[in-house]
């Protein structure tokens, strides 16, 4: 009788141990994938593409986040307190640097002092270097972008700011010139920006005279689009090299299935 | 004046030494000093050597990222050292959290918060599970997960190059282990401490306990952030191997009666005594 009783308690025990032990795993993955996807939630908002101009030789932004230690020797190296880290409420990818040209351009130092600094390689010394020596003028941290409603010398004020303050003076902005047909004896001084040129520096941003810069700098791959594949200058041997590159894409329908002479010489039913 | 020192010699050195690293890191970036710059991510000593932090580098190749030599011999440079001196001695004597924390224990003890919350709901095996959780994320976001929540680099970062809400995380974690969690952020949840828990398991330097000596005032375990780490107080002599313990020496400093003191762990086991 006493052994009996001390099976079942032994039982009883084991039952509740391996109910503990499952309600103990289950309670840790509710846990787990909760935090797990609040913080995933996270950091894929706070990495989503931004407004953000990276230092000199900033590799693509994906790499840069993913390889980018935040150890802000960067910051630290920057002559000009140019480059910041970004802070907890900056909502920007936190610990990353950056910089904001209205406030401080980048003065494109000769020697870039905040590429070779850098530990990780997210800031690639090799992409800021000609014939093994730094140059500065391969940097592409931006494009300066013009909004000629809000840019006064396309009213017709003279105004070139923007150009004079341009470290690749007439290369990255050069001036047009244009009849002003309003009152016929005037001209339009008009600054272009060429993308080729630009490096994102901003001072062009900084000098500019209007209340909220009429030129500024926008990250390279928000500020331009792209042709693709379909569309090439045929009367350039350099841009005909894109095709070779060129990927097909096709495009499946139900009428793919005859040649194109037979749809256009059946009914026109098959078309739609 | 000589029993304050007896007493605290530990805490001051290491308040000491957060305190002085804090500094030269804020010099660095505002008075232009070489000795250390940049962060607790990564640095550059003397403004050649560098040091970057292990956990980061793990997350960053678990995103993918191409670990350049900088990184690769800061972050062996860094292990090595921890490897000597144990492994969470990150924790009690270079992190700034550590500042936090220690004061909202300090608290909890003085306002007996313990009276009426004796138990502990978590786990303090929590911290391995968020270290595994921070390289899952890391692997599938493409970005070193930790590093973009860590107050660790916030706080620290905030000193060095301007705190913005950084502060709030430091509240946070405050007001956590003072009201919700006794040690709740270093002892359950930080996974650069479970990181380093992991290193020290094989670390060199330990805290040795003298059965002899020992009276049971079990003054050390009421101080210690990681009391499960002196489960042999009073019953038996032996290093604390557990690499949980930070080596932050309060028991040591609390202990009357000399029960405690650093030793370098064997590491040949005796065979006849079993040690």
């Amino acid at each position: 009788m006493l052994t009996q009783d001390a099976s079942n308690k032994m039982e009883n025990r084991a039952v509740s141990d391996r109910r503990k032990f499952i309600l103990r795993m289950a309670r840790s993955a509710g846990i787990a994938a909760l935090g797990g996807f609040v913080w995933s939630a996270y950091v894929d908002e706070v990495t989503a593409s931004q407004l953000l101009l990276r230092p000199p030789g900033a590799i693509k932004e994906e790499d840069f986040l993913s390889t980018c230690i935040k150890c802000g020797l960067c910051v630290e190296a920057c002559p000009y307190h140019t480059l910041l880290l970004a802070k907890p409420g900056d909502n920007r990818p936190m610990g990353t640097p950056y910089f904001i040209p209205r406030d401080i351009p980048c003065y494109m130092c000769p020697d870039i002092p905040c590429v070779p600094i850098c530990p990780s390689g997210a800031l690639d010394e090799s992409s800021v270097t000609t014939n093994g020596v730094l140059d500065i003028n391969r940097a592409e941290m931006g494009l300066a972008v013009i909004d000629d409603e809000s840019c006064i010398a396309f009213w017709g004020i003279q105004c070139d700011a923007c150009y004079r303050a341009c470290p690749l003076l007439g290369e990255a902005i050069s001036v047009e010139y244009k009849k002003n047909e309003r009152t016929g004896k005037h001209a339009y001084l008009t600054p272009v920006v060429h993308s080729d040129i630009c490096t994102g520096c901003g001072l062009c941003e900084k000098a500019c005279v209007t209340e909220k810069a009429a030129i500024f700098v926008l990250p390279k791959e928000v500020a331009m689009g792209r042709a693709g594949n379909y569309y090439i200058k045929g009367w350039d041997k350099g841009d005909e090299k894109r095709l070779e590159n060129a990927k097909e894409i096709k495009t499946k329908t139900e009428i793919s299935k005859d040649s194109a002479v037979d749809s256009l010489n059946s009914d026109s039913g098959d078309l739609y | 004046m000589k029993t304050l020192w007896n007493n605290y010699r530990y805490l001051i050195l290491r308040r000491f030494t957060q305190l002085g690293l804090l500094l030269l890191y804020f010099g660095a970036n505002a008075w232009g000093w070489n000795i250390l710059m940049g962060n607790l991510s990564s640095s550059l000593f003397l403004g050649t050597v560098p040091l970057s932090d292990p956990y980061a580098a793990l997350q960053m190749v678990a995103a993918g990222a191409v670990l350049a030599t900088d990184i690769i011999v800061g972050a062996l440079i860094i292990t090595i050292f921890y490897l000597l001196i144990g492994g969470r001695a990150f924790c009690s004597w270079v992190c700034p959290v550590n500042l936090v924390t220690d004061a909202a224990a300090y608290l909890r003890r003085k306002i007996r918060v313990d009276d009426f919350a004796k138990k502990q709901p978590a786990s303090r095996n929590m911290r391995y599970w968020v270290l595994a959780l921070s390289l899952i994320i890391s692997l599938m976001m493409g970005v070193a997960a930790f590093e973009f929540i860590s107050p660790i680099s916030m706080l620290h970062r905030g000193i060095a190059f301007g705190l913005g809400f950084g502060w709030a995380s430091a509240l946070i974690i405050f007001l956590f282990d003072l009201f919700v969690l006794k040690n709740g952020w270093c002892g359950h949840i930080c996974p650069l401490g479970g990181f380093y828990s992991i290193l020290g398991k094989v670390s060199l330097i330990r805290v040795h306990h003298t059965v002899e000596n020992c009276t049971s005032c079990m003054k050390c375990k009421t101080v210690c952030p990681e009391q499960q780490v002196l489960h042999m107080i009073a019953k038996e002599s032996a290093d604390v191997l557990s690499g949980e313990c930070t080596n932050c020496a309060r028991c040591i400093e609390v202990c009357e009666d000399e029960a405690l003191g650093f030793s370098i762990r064997k590491l040949v086991k005796n065979k006849k005594s079993g040690e």
